[in-house]
């Protein structure tokens, strides 16, 4: 039990100064995934997927490993600040801080795997 | 932190039943949550049967009717009966309304009343409302100004700037639209709520008000203003037809708009 009063409870901590740039983020980051996803989608399109080559040979060219690499770095972030918003919104105390830091952490990880994966495709290291 | 399911003493059992007159003509089933604090058991859903042919039209009629004439020992805020202090808000058929304003015939079959969803209940359909009330002060919801009004007169506005906040102002605090949020169903601890926000909005806007800045830096924050997703419950289940998510997204673009 708690003898602070209602108001006081109610106003915690006081704010954290914090949230536009989180909120300005997930729209520039959901803004550039229309741009660099249709791009994506419409290059899929016009190649032979099943053959490791062609695809190789297309992910070489210059412009095409510069996208793929903003691609997939910005998949990652926008996904690292949304699954932030779900962890926020429905875990509570150390488990939403373990959730936050294993997120984070993740996708990382995962960003860093695809795009030294996508180098290494382009600059032919096999 | 979200809960799935109600805690072991919340749970709802089977209640008593109240049957009609059998000289009842229109008879309509009223399933009513019932808990009694004092009691030590669980809550259980109560039916009661009314003949509507000796019954105002409303929920809050029939609710009345129940207490004088068939069980006085249910419980329930009501005050004004016509929409406007927002005492008797709690849950009819699914949605959170005024029981005043609410018609019994827009309710097919049984009306389901419970109380306003996921706040402590005092009792039967009363729910405690002290976290609400105190973050709608939380929000200082008066005129803050260094410069004096004029001796002479009031402080002059614009009709445009009226018309900014004539309608987040008929906003009655009933407290449908906090407790229809799920974002504040799970952090309605630090979570301000629709309602709160509307009224923060509505001295943001005011142009009289010198505070705007203040206002904002008390918003700025993750969990008060930022756990809205703009899911709209708020805005569909206003019984005064207010829009609380839409002065929550103008909030958030006047913070982008300082910061840029």
């Amino acid at each position: 039990m708690s003898l602070r009063s209602p108001l006081a409870r109610a106003l915690g901590l006081g704010a954290a100064g914090d949230g536009p740039a989180h909120w300005w983020s997930q729209r520039v980051s959901a803004v550039a995934m229309v741009v660099l996803t249709s791009w994506f989608l419409l290059s899929a399109v016009n190649l032979e997927l099943g053959n490791p080559g062609v695809v190789a040979q297309w992910l070489a060219a210059p412009l095409n490993t510069v996208l793929m690499i903003l691609l997939t770095g910005t998949l990652s972030y926008h996904s690292a600040i949304g699954v932030q918003v779900v962890l926020e919104d429905y875990l509570g105390g150390w488990v939403r801080v373990t959730g936050l830091l294993v997120s984070q952490f993740l996708h990382i990880l995962l960003a860093a795997v695809a795009i030294v994966a996508i180098l290494r495709i382009a600059f032919g290291v096999r | 932190m979200a809960e799935f399911r109600l805690p072991a003493n919340s749970r709802i059992g089977k209640g008593r039943e109240f049957r009609a007159d059998t000289a009842a003509k229109r008879i309509k089933r009223f399933v009513v949550y019932r808990y009694d604090p004092d009691g030590g058991e669980n809550p259980r859903m109560d039916t009661y049967e009314v003949d509507m042919e000796r019954c105002g039209p409303m929920v809050l009629d029939a609710l009345i009717k129940i207490k004088n004439e068939i069980d006085p020992t249910l419980t329930f805020r009501r005050s004004c009966r016509e929409g406007i202090c927002g005492s008797c808000a709690m849950n009819i058929d699914g949605t959170n309304t005024l029981a005043c304003i609410k018609s019994t015939e827009e309710v097919s079959g049984e009306v389901k009343v419970y109380p306003l969803p996921h706040l402590p209940v005092v009792k039967d359909l009363v729910p405690d409302l002290t976290n609400f009330y105190a973050q709608y002060a939380s929000i200082k919801p008066w005129l803050q100004s260094q410069t004096p009004p004029p001796p002479d007169r009031e402080r002059l506005q614009t009709k445009e700037d009226q018309e900014k906040i004539n309608e987040p102002s008929a906003c009655i605090l009933c407290a449908c639209c906090s407790t229809s949020c799920p974002s504040y169903w799970w952090n309605g601890d630090r979570y301000l709520g629709p309602a709160a926000l509307l009224a923060a909005y509505r001295w943001i806007v005011d142009s009289r008000d010198e505070a705007t800045g203040e206002r904002l830096d008390h918003l700025e924050d993750p969990f008060r203003l930022y756990r809205c997703h703009t899911i709209m419950n708020c805005t569909r289940t206003c019984p005064k037809g207010l829009n609380p998510a839409k002065a929550i997204s103008e909030t958030k673009q006047l913070l982008a708009k300082r910061r840029h």
